[in-house]
C-alpha cells in the first residue's frame, strides 16, 4: 500500500506541477494578449481613475476633470468649449479622442514614459504619473476675436505668428461644447449621433481639415510667382492683358467684377483684383515655375502636422493652359485651408520665410516641469526676399485704397488682399468669401500676425459676399487683439 | 534505510507543539498585515476592524491549538497553522471584494462560518479519540452522505444548480459534508475488502496485471458511487462529481494497487466526460467556454466570466498590483466564490499564487504523509482519501478559472466564500490531525504496544524496506492485518 500512497502523492504533485505551469502560462507569457484584448477593461479604468492633464492657453487652463465616482472614475470637462473644440478637439470614455486630446493623450492621460520620475519607475511601482499638460501657442483674445467675428455663421479663422509659425487663433463655426461626449451614458451616445447626424458639421476643423478655393486670395502666390520668375519686374508697368480674357485653347471669356483692368500694372491689378491680369500672368509664368512657387508656400505637402494632421492643400500639377489661367486665381483644382492662406501671408510678411505652423507650445509634468518642446521648426524659402517687399507693398496697398479698406488697423501696417471664391457645379453655390492679412505693429521691427479667414454664408445675397466685406472685419479684430496683447 | 532508522520513533519525533504555536502566530500577522494593506490600499488608513478582525481570528487559532495541543500532542505541527492562513487570506480576500460591493457584505458571516468551523474542529479533536472508531459508523456514514446529497432536490434550484437548502436565511451546501463522509466509507469499505478486491478477479484478456474483480465485492461501491454520481447530475454540481468520481479512483487503487483501476477509471471518465459533454446544454457550454474562451467578446456580447478571470491572473503578471488594487471585481457574480482566486491570482500576482499553491501542496503532502506514517489500512486510506479531496478540489476549481480545464462550479478550500465548504474542509484538517497524531505518537508509550508484540517478528516484503519512511519501522504494520503488497507480484 504504501507503495500506491506514494503513487497517488505523485499524481498529485503532477497536478501541483500542472497548475504552477499554467499559472506561468496566464500570468505571465501570455499575460499580454489577456492585457491587450479590447474587452479588458483594466486599462480604461487606470486611464480614467486619476483626473486628465490640462490643455493650457495663455498659461490658463481650458479643460477640467470631474470626478463621477463611476468604474470610469473621471470625465473630460472643457470650459469654453465650442471656442476651443476644433483644437482640444474631445477626449470620450466611448468615442476616443480627438485633436489635442488625440495627440497629447499619452502625456495628458499620465501614459507617457517621460512623465515618470525615473526610467521605468512605473513599471515597478504599476502606478501611473499625474497626467501632464499641453501647453498651446494660442493666444485667448485673438480666438475670442475670431469666435465672435464669425458669429456663429459658417466658417473658420486660422491666425499664425509669421516670425515662428505658432498659432495664435484657431477657430471654426458653427462649434459645439466637447463635453457632451466625455461620459459613457446614453446622453453622449445621443449627442454623438446629434453630432455626426448634424448637416452644419460642428464636429469639422474647418481651420485645419476643410479645403476651399482659395478664389483671389490665391494671387499672392501668382504675383509671387511672376515676380520671382522675372515675368514681372515693374509693378507700375502696364501688363499686356485683354479684358475679357479668352482662356487659351477655348472659347470662354474670362470678365472681371468691375471695370479698368485692361491692360492694368500689376499694383491696380492686385488692388482691384482682376481676374484677367492674374490668369495670364500664371499663363506667363508657366506651369513648372507656378507649382513650384505653390509647393513652397506648403500646397501639395500631404504630410502637415500641427501636430494633429492638416487637410494637404492642392494646386494641380498636371494641368492645360486654360486650366492653369483658372488655377491661377484660386479657381479649378486649386483648394486651401484657412491655416494654409495664412501660411501664405505669414511668408509674404516673413520675408519669404515658410514656417512650419505648430500649435503645441511645450509639454509639462503636473508641476509645470517641462517634458518635451516644440523645439526649431524647419523653415524654407518660397519668394525672394525681394519679391516678399514688393508683395508687401501691394497687400499695403489692398488695405489702403483698394478691396480690404475694411481690414485696417490705426497706428499698424496692416497688407491683406480680399477673394470670392466661386465654387459648385457651374459656380452656382453661394461664394466663400476670403480675407487673408498681417499686421506690424507701428512700433514693431516685424510683422506679428497673419491671419486668414473665410466665411461661406449661406444666409447673404450673392452680390454682396465680397472678402472684403465680411471676411476683412474678422480679420481685422483677430489682429488687433494680437497687438494688443 | 528504514533498518538503520528503525529505533523507537519516540525518539526521533519531536512534538513540535511550540513550532506550530509560532506558525500559528505568524499566519495570524500575515492575515492581519493583509487585512490592513487592504484598508490601506483603498481608504488610505488602517481599517477600524483590524484589531477585532486579529484578535477573533487569533483566539480562534490559538483555542484550535489548544486543542490539538491537549487532546492530538504528536499530530503534525504544519497542519493547523496552514490551515489557519489559508482561512485568514481568504477572509482579507473576502473582505477586499466586500469594499466593491457596499450592499453586498460577505465577511463577517463568512467569519461566522470559519468560528463554526473551528468548532467543529475543536469537537472533533477532543471527541474522536482515536479514528478507528470511525470504522464503526461506515454504513451510518453512506446513508448519512447520501441523504445529503438527496436534501438540495427537495429545495428550489439556485443558479441553475440544486446543490444549496436555505434555513433560517443561511444558504447550506449539503454535498460538501457529504464528501468527508464517503471519504470515510470507501476507506473503511475498502480497508475491510481490499484482499478481496486485490486478489480474486477475472483477467482481461491476456494481461497479468490488469484485472476485474468479482462483481460480488464491487457491486456494492460501484452502486453507491453511481447514486452519489446520479444525484450530482440530477442536481447539474459537476465540480463535485468530478471530485467524487476522482476521489474513488485515487482510494481504489491505493487500496488494491491494481493498475488496472487507473485504465478503467480513466475509461470511464473520458467516456462521461464525452456523454455529457455532448448531451447536457450546461456542461458543453462550459467546454465550449473552455475551447473559446474569448467567443463571447467576438460575438460582441463582451467578456465572459471565464475571460474575466483570465484578465485578471494576466493583469496580476509576476508581482500583482498590490492587496485591495486590483479589477478582479469585474468578474462579477461569483467573484468571492468560485473566482476568488483571481482576485489572489491579480493582486498577489504569480508569486502570491504560487505560494498559495504550495500551501496546498503542502497540507495534502502532510496528509500523505500521515498516511505513510500510519500502520491500519483504515487510517492510511482515511489519510490519503482526505488529502486528496483537498488536492482534488483545488485541482478542478484552480484550473477551471485559470482555463486549464473546463470550468466547474466548486470552491477553493478556505478561500472561497461558502460556510459549508469552510466548515468541512476545517472537519477534514482535524481528521488529519487525528490520524497524524496516531502516525506519529511513539509506539512505546501507548497501551497497546505490549499486546502486540507477540503478533509475531518483523517480515518487511521485499518492496516495502526500501520506500518505506524512517518513521514507520516494518513492525509498526504487523497489526494490520494484510501485506501491503501484492504477493504474487513478480519481485
Amino acid at each position: 500500500m504504501t507503495r500506491h500512497i506514494r503513487h497517488a502523492a505523485a499524481f498529485c504533485a503532477l497536478l501541483l506541477v500542472a497548475l504552477l505551469v499554467n499559472a506561468l502560462r496566464v500570468q505571465v507569457v501570455q499575460s499580454g494578449r489577456y492585457d491587450d484584448n479590447p474587452a479588458n477593461r483594466r486599462d480604461s479604468i487606470a486611464r480614467y481613475a486619476q483626473p486628465r492633464g490640462d490643455i493650457l492657453v495663455d498659461g490658463a487652463p481650458v479643460t477640467g476633470s470631474r470626478d463621477t465616482g463611476e468604474q470610469l472614475r473621471y470625465e473630460r470637462t472643457y470650459r469654453d468649449g465650442p471656442l476651443y473644440a476644433p483644437v482640444t478637439g474631445f477626449a470620450s470614455q466611448v468615442y476616443g479622442t480627438t485633436f489635442l486630446e488625440h495627440t497629447g493623450d499619452s502625456v495628458l492621460s499620465g501614459a507617457d514614459p517621460m512623465l515618470s520620475p525615473f526610467p521605468l519607475w512605473n513599471d515597478v511601482t504599476h502606478g501611473r504619473p499625474p497626467g501632464g499638460n499641453v501647453v498651446t501657442t494660442l493666444n485667448r483674445r485673438a480666438q475670442q476675436a475670431a469666435y465672435e467675428g464669425l458669429g456663429g455663421r459658417k466658417g473658420a479663422v486660422a491666425a499664425v505668428e509669421p516670425s515662428t509659425g505658432r498659432v495664435l487663433a484657431m477657430v471654426s463655426s458653427p462649434s459645439y461644447d466637447p463635453a457632451v461626449l466625455s461620459g459613457n451614458d446614453p446622453a453622449a451616445e445621443r449627442a454623438w449621433v446629434r453630432l455626426n447626424g448634424d448637416p452644419d458639421k460642428p464636429m469639422l476643423n474647418r481651420a485645419a481639415r476643410q479645403t476651399y478655393p482659395p478664389g483671389s486670395t490665391f494671387k499672392v502666390v501668382t504675383a509671387a510667382a511672376a515676380l520671382d520668375a522675372g515675368v514681372i519686374t515693374d509693378l507700375d508697368a502696364a501688363t499686356d492683358s485683354p479684358a475679357p480674357y479668352r482662356l487659351p485653347g477655348t472659347t470662354t471669356g474670362l470678365t472681371n467684377e468691375g471695370p479698368g483692368c485692361e491692360d492694368a500694372p500689376l499694383r491696380d491689378a492686385f488692388e482691384w483684383s482682376c481676374n484677367t491680369v492674374f490668369a495670364k500672368l500664371g499663363v506667363d509664368t508657366g506651369l513648372a515655375r507656378m507649382t513650384r512657387t505653390a509647393q513652397a508656400f506648403g500646397f501639395n505637402d500631404v504630410d502637415v502636422r500641427i501636430p494633429f494632421a492638416v487637410a494637404p492643400s492642392t494646386f494641380d500639377t498636371s494641368l492645360d493652359q486654360a486650366q492653369l489661367a483658372l488655377s491661377s486665381i484660386g479657381q479649378f483644382n486649386t483648394r486651401a485651408t484657412p491655416l494654409q492662406m495664412a501660411m501664405v501671408s505669414a511668408a509674404v510678411a516673413d520675408g519669404g520665410q515658410v514656417r512650419t505652423p505648430y500649435l503645441v507650445e511645450r509639454t509639462t509634468r503636473r508641476g509645470g516641469a517641462t517634458v518635451a518642446t516644440a523645439g526649431s521648426r524647419p523653415s524654407r524659402q518660397a519668394m525672394h526676399p525681394s519679391t516678399a517687399r514688393l508683395m508687401r507693398e501691394l497687400m499695403v496697398d489692398v488695405v489702403r485704397k483698394g478691396t480690404g479698406t475694411n481690414a485696417a488697423i490705426p497706428g499698424a501696417v496692416v497688407g491683406g488682399k480680399t477673394g470670392t471664391a466661386q465654387h459648385g457645379l457651374g459656380n452656382a453655390g453661394i461664394p466663400y468669401a476670403w480675407f487673408v492679412s498681417w499686421a506690424r505693429g507701428e512700433r514693431d521691427m516685424e510683422p506679428s500676425v497673419a491671419v486668414a479667414v473665410v466665411v461661406e454664408d449661406g444666409s447673404a445675397r450673392r452680390g454682396d459676399i465680397t472678402g472684403g466685406g465680411m471676411a476683412a472685419p474678422i480679420a481685422r479684430a483677430v489682429m488687433e487683439a494680437v497687438l494688443k496683447s | 534505510m528504514a533498518a538503520a532508522d528503525a529505533p523507537a520513533p519516540a525518539a526521533l519525533l519531536p512534538r513540535r507543539r511550540g513550532v506550530e504555536l509560532s506558525l500559528i502566530v505568524s499566519a495570524v500577522l500575515l492575515s492581519v498585515y493583509g487585512y490592513c494593506a487592504v484598508g490601506l490600499a483603498k481608504d488610505g488608513t488602517v481599517p477600524p476592524g483590524a484589531a477585532g478582525y486579529g484578535a477573533g481570528l487569533g483566539v480562534l487559532a490559538l483555542l484550535a491549538h489548544l486543542a490539538v495541543r491537549l487532546r492530538a500532542p504528536c499530530a503534525d505541527p504544519l497542519l493547523l497553522p496552514i490551515a489557519v492562513l489559508l482561512n485568514g487570506m481568504g477572509l482579507v480576500l473576502i473582505y477586499r471584494l466586500d469594499l466593491e460591493t457596499p450592499g453586498d457584505r460577505a465577511a463577517p458571516t463568512q467569519l461566522v462560518w470559519s468560528t463554526l468551523g473551528v468548532a467543529l474542529f475543536i469537537m472533533v479533536v477532543a471527541a474522536l479519540r482515536d479514528h478507528r472508531l470511525l470504522q464503526r459508523y461506515a454504513y451510518v456514514c453512506v446513508v448519512a452522505a447520501l441523504a445529503l446529497l438527496a436534501l438540495p432536490i427537495l429545495f428550489p434550484a439556485v443558479n441553475g444548480a440544486r446543490i444549496w437548502i436555505r434555513i433560517a436565511g443561511f444558504s447550506i451546501q449539503p454535498g460538501e459534508f457529504a464528501k468527508v463522509l464517503l471519504a470515510v466509507f470507501f476507506a473503511s469499505y475498502l480497508a475491510a475488502n481490499r484482499t478481496a478486491l486485490a486478489y480474486a478477479g477475472r483477467k482481461i484478456w491476456r494481461f497479468e496485471r490488469l484485472q476485474l474483480p468479482t462483481g460480488r465485492v464491487l457491486g456494492p461501491i460501484v452502486t453507491i458511487w453511481l447514486l452519489s454520481v446520479g444525484v450530482l447530475v440530477l442536481e447539474r454540481d459537476l465540480g463535485t462529481s468530478l471530485l467524487f468520481f476522482g476521489l474513488f479512483v485515487v482510494m481504489l487503487y491505493v487500496a488494491t494497487g491494481r493498475t488496472g483501476w487507473i485504465a478503467v477509471g480513466l475509461l470511464l471518465a473520458s467516456l462521461g466526460a464525452v456523454a455529457v459533454g455532448r448531451l447536457e446544454p450546461h456542461v458543453h457550454s462550459r467546454v465550449e467556454d473552455w475551447l473559446h474562451p474569448f467567443a463571447t467578446i467576438e460575438a460582441g456580447e463582451g467578456p465572459n466570466q471565464l475571460a474575466q478571470s483570465l484578465f485578471s491572473f494576466a493583469a496580476g503578471g509576476v508581482s500583482g498590483t498590490g492587496l485591495g488594487l486590483g479589477h478582479s471585481v469585474l468578474i462579477g457574480f461569483a467573484a468571492k466564490s468560485d473566482f476568488i482566486l483571481a482576485t489572489a491570482g491579480e493582486e498577489l500576482g504569480l508569486v502570491g499564487l504560487s505560494a498559495l499553491f504550495l500551501l496546498y501542496g503542502l497540507l495534502v503532502e502532510r496528509g500523505y504523509r500521515a498516511g505513510l506514517s500510519l500502520r491500519d489500512p483504515f487510517g492510511r486510506l482515511l489519510a490519503t482519501g482526505l488529502a486528496s479531496i483537498v488536492a482534488l478540489q483545488v485541482f478542478v476549481i484552480a484550473g477551471g478559472v485559470t482555463g486549464l480545464i473546463p470550468l466547474t462550479g466548486m470552491a477553493m478550500p478556505f478561500l472561497a466564500q461558502g460556510g459549508s465548504s469552510v466548515v468541512t474542509n476545517w472537519a477534514i484538517v482535524a481528521l488529519l490531525i487525528r490520524v497524524s497524531d496516531s502516525a506519529r505518537r511513539p509506539r512505546r508509550a501507548t497501551p497497546d504496544a505490549p499486546r502486540q508484540t507477540p503478533h509475531g517478528a518483523p517480515h518487511p516484503t521485499p518492496h516495502d524496506s526500501p520506500h518505506d519512511p524512517p518513521h514507520a519501522p516494518p513492525h509498526a504494520q504487523l497489526h494490520a492485518p494484510l501485506h501491503d503488497e501484492d504477493p504474487r507480484r513478480p519481485g
